[in-house]
């Protein structure tokens, strides 16, 4: 009790030192890509063609995937909310196919892709067969998008399902509202920070999106070859293009995470 | 033409747990269903409502049956026990809702949400959310909610629980002249012999899932048939049939100990 139980309370000399090493590694990577940028050549290296190109259609396949992801997320975020009540099987199956694409390397991800959707796929050859080809479009690069961000979409939008009061649901049945439209005009508004959070944490991993994309989509420019894969690609032979795309990509990030933190970012609210 | 009625004659069942009841309740008559916590009072609230499945038996309001028809199609309305605003619209757009959807535009429900707004006294906080009311005007919010969307029976679940003790006998006193107002069947779940008795006219005991007595609360005061019953009549005052266990804790167990 008193000073003693409240000195406790801090942790140990140790943590800090580990802590500090932890973000040592978070912030020096960035902060070394910041300081080895080449500043007086950036402003032609960021107004060259293949950089605008490159990012205008990141910013395009991101918006078209996290638009995507809201569509089909919330539904299935609804339906994964409900499962509480379901067998255990069917549960955990659903929950686990949710879960796929986040421990999934997205290389795998990518070729698994392909193999469903390829000209030779298991579905593909079907859709080849009525002319729909599909790989190595900017179709494939959102797909391949959705692909990997929609458990971020589906996860938020879970979770604040599951902290909002669903009896207010059954309120407005009561009130004469049928299924559908508790859900426009209750359930929706309800959960619509853990939307927001979902859909910046899409668009943030569909902007960042490499693995999956270069293997399903590959990297044509102007129609496959988003900004993470130019900049890759850059890296190979020029550097300083590279580290200017990267800090295209870099600025993107940060702009939508701060312009939206204060408002339904719990992980980045200070 | 007699007065409109509910009819209740059902078995409804929440997990293991089964609840057998069967009462009829006329306008002007609020019928209150009493019973200690776990009685299924909730559930056959909810069974009333259509949030749960009847298993077997009939719920007939105005003699149609609707013990197999949706919550939406009802007209059934409900006053929650801690009334379950809608917290993303203001007090005026809680109560315009049920107008609205029975089909009603936005503009127009608003319109047609005023009258209601002045009788149950929210004008002035017509523009308010509902996490800024205070308790009692939290219920009458949720009670001009039911009302406007003209329901032909109204159920309310422990309407003074979620109010503070010293503000009870005013809220009560004013919900017992507006029920008086509403034309139709009236069903009041509740712990407290003071609701009853300001409140209600005939009552349900239910324990343990079933009707251990019924009558008006004036008979049922002066013949008490279970021991739960004769605890709640000598206590009129308020939760007389909570356990004295869990109103007040042990010593020491009501503070968390300090680190």
């Amino acid at each position: 009790m008193g000073p003693r139980a409240v000195a406790r309370r801090r942790p140990a000399v140790i943590v800090w030192v580990i802590a500090g090493l932890a973000l040592a590694l978070l912030v020096l990577p960035v902060l070394g890509l910041l300081l080895s940028a080449p500043w007086p050549a950036l402003p032609a290296l960021l107004v060259a063609p293949e950089t605008l190109q490159a990012l205008g259609l990141s910013v395009l396949t991101g918006l078209v995937s996290t638009a995507l992801c809201l569509v089909l997320g919330i539904p299935l975020a609804v339906v994964l909310a409900r499962s509480v009540a379901w067998p255990v099987v069917p549960r955990r199956v659903l929950r686990a196919a949710v879960t796929t694409p986040l421990v999934l390397p997205p290389v795998v991800g990518g070729l698994a892709l392909l193999l469903l959707l390829g000209r030779n796929g298991v579905l593909g050859r079907y859709l080849a067969a009525v002319g729909i080809t599909i790989p190595f479009t900017t179709g494939a690069v959102v797909i391949a998008q959705t692909f990997v961000a929609m458990p971020f979409l589906v996860f938020a939008v879970e979770g604040a399902l599951r902290g909002a009061d669903r009896r207010v649901e059954r309120a407005a049945a009561s009130l004469g509202a049928s299924p559908l439209r508790v859900f426009r005009t209750v359930t929706i508004p309800l959960v619509a920070p853990g939307i927001a959070a979902g859909a910046v944490l899409c668009f943030a991993r569909a902007l960042g999106e490499f693995g999956a994309t270069i293997t399903f989509a590959g990297s044509y420019p102007g129609v496959t070859r988003t900004l993470p894969i130019a900049s890759y690609l850059a890296s190979q032979t020029d550097l300083d293009q590279s580290i200017a795309l990267a800090l295209v990509l870099l600025v993107v990030s940060v702009a939508v995470l701060l312009g939206l933190r204060d408002r339904w970012l719990p992980g980045v609210r200070g | 033409m007699s007065a409109s009625a509910l009819v209740a004659d059902f078995t409804a069942r929440r997990g293991a747990f089964e609840v057998a009841v069967a009462f009829h309740v006329v306008a002007g008559r609020p019928l209150a269903l009493v019973g200690p916590n776990g009685a299924g009072k909730t559930t056959v609230l909810n069974a009333l409502a259509g949030h749960v499945g009847v298993e077997s038996g009939s719920i007939l309001l105005d003699g149609r049956h609707i013990e197999q028809v949706a919550p939406e199609l009802r007209r059934v309305g409900v006053v929650f026990q801690d009334y379950l605003l809608f917290p993303h619209l203001t007090v005026a757009e809680n109560v315009a809702y049920g107008i609205r959807m029975r089909g009603t535009r936005r503009a127009a429900a608003r319109s047609a949400a005023l009258p209601w707004l002045e009788r149950f006294d929210l004008a002035r906080l017509a523009d308010r959310s509902p996490h800024e009311l205070s308790g009692g005007q939290a219920q009458r919010v949720a009670l001009a909610r039911a009302l406007a969307a003209e329901p032909e029976a109204l159920l309310l679940d422990e309407p003074m629980a979620a109010l503070d003790v010293e503000i009870r006998d005013d809220v009560r006193a004013e919900l017992a002249e507006y029920l008086r107002d509403f034309s139709g069947p009236t069903v009041i779940v509740t712990h407290s012999a003071a609701d009853v008795a300001a409140l209600a006219a005939d009552v349900v005991v239910l324990e343990h899932g079933a009707v251990t007595q019924r009558g008006s609360w004036a008979s049922l005061r002066t013949a008490p048939a279970t021991p739960y019953l004769s605890r709640l009549v000598r206590r009129p005052d308020e939760e007389g049939v909570e356990p004295a266990t869990l109103r007040s804790p042990a010593p020491g167990t009501q503070h968390p100990a300090r680190e």
